[in-house]
């Protein structure tokens, strides 16, 4: 499977909670594999699901009405703990993009890191889609990575968001940032050479 | 050109930048621990190579041991695993393992000052937000994914886009009980939880300069609790003072040289900062969180916000917060009972910590509805506790002193605060279920920490001092 990202269409699913924290994302509990697959089954376990391990009705995640591949919250999303665990669990549950007005900045460069994108909005656009969604549970959004927009297929409304060329390149491509450090070795070890540390 | 403490740093570091993308960031020290590094470690493997530069790294297990009986095998069969495969990770790669057992073993963040690895003008990473801690020394120092850790492991840098700087200036003398948890709590409460997200942040003034290098180091230590890539506190007799003789510093010759160096660390008077803010140490008093994020603090004397206080767009996230910490709007924090006192983590458990709360609880007795658990930072905090005689203060006061590691403060191992009670906690995260499923968190100073225990609930340390 290509890890690559260009066009994703697709619904939402709404989580209107701002400071929505890596804790949160996956607790610390469920950190302990020593592999990177399967936390998308943990994915907000302690809003998802009782301490029986019954699904908690009122989560968005167990509510059939919504499903996609783009993830919507309020501001300060991914706050705190470092854990990549947090931007696996997402992607791994089947997200490809992450919308929100704010993130923060370890949960932003994780996700990158793993072909999630996160797409900050303006607080007004991210209350558009939050509406749009309301009236039609399956409104369709459109992130288009090579343009950087992002469209609310409905009513063709449309922001532009920022990211970095070269990250922007990885992500078409797949590319990842090991693989451009390893290509630079050679500069690395004369940096080294007049490095004192 | 004149240049802030981040600047100098971050310059000396830039091996090279893309046209348009980040830079190329040389990294000096790689600290590793087991719950971050073992994708990593898979990723190395699976591409074949080696790790480039294994004297940078230094590892040890702090996040999920048991903190009884440390002697014995870890009876969790996961976290078990997980400190196999780094006992196995860092024997194949060639990387200095302070494991279970090993007389320097800590939390990640508590021994890499306490052997001198911290230094100044360094950049330091590792897998964990709290690795802002070691700023307190003056370097660029800061938390990673595992996708960055196995970077670095391969290719000993980073790609990193320069960061916006501030600048918390915080002058004036501190009023009696007030400790330097008291000012971070302080900060990030005016500021909130995502006040500073895209800063680097430098801590400067008069009552940053008078604070101990421990003291700083907790308030770098929250620097992410505020959402800052980093932050920093130029270095200054207090810092070398504090480094001169440790294990990994350098000696002689070397050592004056470094100092000479150091010294030309910090931020010339006509840097230019993105951002400044300044704080009269006199305004600030013991510090409490109500809330589910540690933004959501308040004096001790306070009342928690009135519904009215609050904006309508925030008053989603209060009341959700709220509901969760069964607390009301309005009412006030003092006389809240406690179930549970929690001294540790890596924000506060440092000696001149368990000093702090072992001369307040001197003579005195904890409270019967209180458990009080202190969990050292170190297995070298845990020896200077026992050879001054700490241990038995806390034992005459009922308090449970364990062994060295993260602990309470996010219960990845046994200690967990159960579902529905109340722990005042020296740790940094007050979020939903950190402490265990539905536990609910107030951050505090040891201090304040050490009252609750005593009265078993909230109160005004400065009364009983």
């Amino acid at each position: 499977m290509s890890k690559a990202i260009n066009i994703i269409q697709s619904s939402v699913v709404p989580l209107n909670t701002e400071n929505v924290d890596t804790d949160q994302i996956i607790p610390a509990r469920f950190l302990k594999a020593t592999t990177r697959d399967g936390f998308g089954e943990n994915l907000f376990r302690d809003w998802r699901y009782e301490s029986d391990g019954q699904p908690k009705k009122d989560f968005v995640l167990n509510d059939p009405t919504y499903h996609g591949k783009i993830l919507v919250a309020a501001k300060n999303f991914g706050c705190g703990s470092s854990r990549e665990h947090a931007a696996w669990a997402i992607k791994d549950y089947g997200f490809d993009v992450v919308v929100s007005s704010f993130f923060a900045d370890i949960f932003k460069g994780n996700a990158l890191n793993n072909f999630l994108l996160p797409v900050t909005v303006s607080d007004a656009f991210l209350q558009k889609i939050f509406d749009a969604v309301n009236k039609d549970s399956s409104a369709q959004i459109i992130v288009n990575l090579q343009a950087q927009t992002i469209t609310i297929e409905a009513t063709g409304e449309q922001e532009s968001f920022d990211i970095n060329n070269y990250k922007k390149t990885c992500m078409l491509n797949g590319y990842d940032d090991i693989d451009y450090l390893l290509s630079i070795n050679k500069d690395i070890e004369a940096f080294e050479l007049k490095h004192d540390h | 050109m004149s240049k802030s403490l981040f600047e100098k740093i971050w310059e000396k570091h830039i091996v090279k930048t893309i046209d348009g993308g980040p830079s190329v960031l040389y990294i000096d020290k790689h600290l590793i621990h087991e719950v971050t590094s073992p994708q990593a470690f898979a990723g190395l493997n699976k591409r074949g190579i080696k790790v480039f530069r294994p004297k940078q790294i230094v590892a040890t297990a702090d996040h999920n041991v048991p903190t009884i009986d440390q002697d014995l095998p870890i009876k969790e069969e996961l976290s078990r695993l997980q400190v196999d495969a780094l006992i196995k990770n860092c024997a194949e790669y060639g990387i200095e393992l302070y494991g279970l057992g090993h007389p320097f073993q800590g939390i990640v963040h508590v021994i890499g000052p306490e052997l001198g690895i911290t230094q100044p003008g360094m950049t330091i990473v590792c897998g964990d937000s709290h690795t802002s801690t070691h700023g307190a020394f003056g370097n660029i120092a800061f938390g990673i994914g595992t996708s960055e850790v196995e970077m670095v492991m391969a290719t000993q840098c980073l790609l990193q886009s320069k960061p916006k700087l501030m600048r918390i200036n915080v002058d004036g003398t501190l009023n009696k009980g007030v400790v330097s948890k008291d000012i971070i709590l302080y900060i990030i409460s005016l500021i909130s939880a995502s006040g500073a997200t895209g800063y680097a942040v430098e801590f400067a003034g008069s009552a940053i300069r008078s604070l101990s290098m421990e003291a700083r180091m907790t308030i770098c230590n929250m620097s992410i609790e505020m959402g800052a890539r980093c932050g920093m506190i130029a270095p200054d007799e207090t810092t070398f003072n504090y480094m001169k003789g440790r294990l990994f510093a350098p000696k002689e010759n070397e050592w004056n040289e470094k100092v000479s160096y150091w010294k030309t660390l910090f931020s010339d008077d006509d840097a230019i900062f993105d951002k400044e803010i300044n704080i009269n140490a006199a305004d600030i008093e013991p510090m409490i969180t109500y809330g589910t994020n540690p933004g959501m603090g308040i004096g001790i004397s306070k009342h928690i916000p009135a519904l009215n206080e609050i904006t309508e767009k925030e008053k989603p996230y209060f009341e959700k917060s709220l509901h969760y910490m069964d607390l009301q709007p309005g009412a006030n924090i003092i006389g809240k009972k406690v179930d549970y006192v929690f001294i540790g983590s890596c924000t506060n458990s440092r000696i001149e910590d368990l000093r702090m709360v072992a001369s307040f609880v001197k003579g005195k007795k904890k409270a019967d509805n209180v458990q009080v658990w202190v969990v050292p930072g170190s297995k070298q905090v845990e020896k200077q506790a026992i050879e001054e005689g700490i241990n038995k203060i806390f034992e005459e006061a009922g308090f449970n002193l364990r062994q060295p590691g993260c602990s309470a403060c996010l219960g990845m191992n046994e200690d967990k605060i159960p579902a529905g009670k109340y722990c005042i906690s020296t740790s940094n995260r007050n979020f939903e279920g950190r402490q265990g499923p539905n536990a609910r968190t107030m951050l505090a100073s040891p201090l304040t920490a050490a009252a609750a225990a005593i009265t078993g609930e909230v109160s005004d340390v400065r009364e009983l001092l």
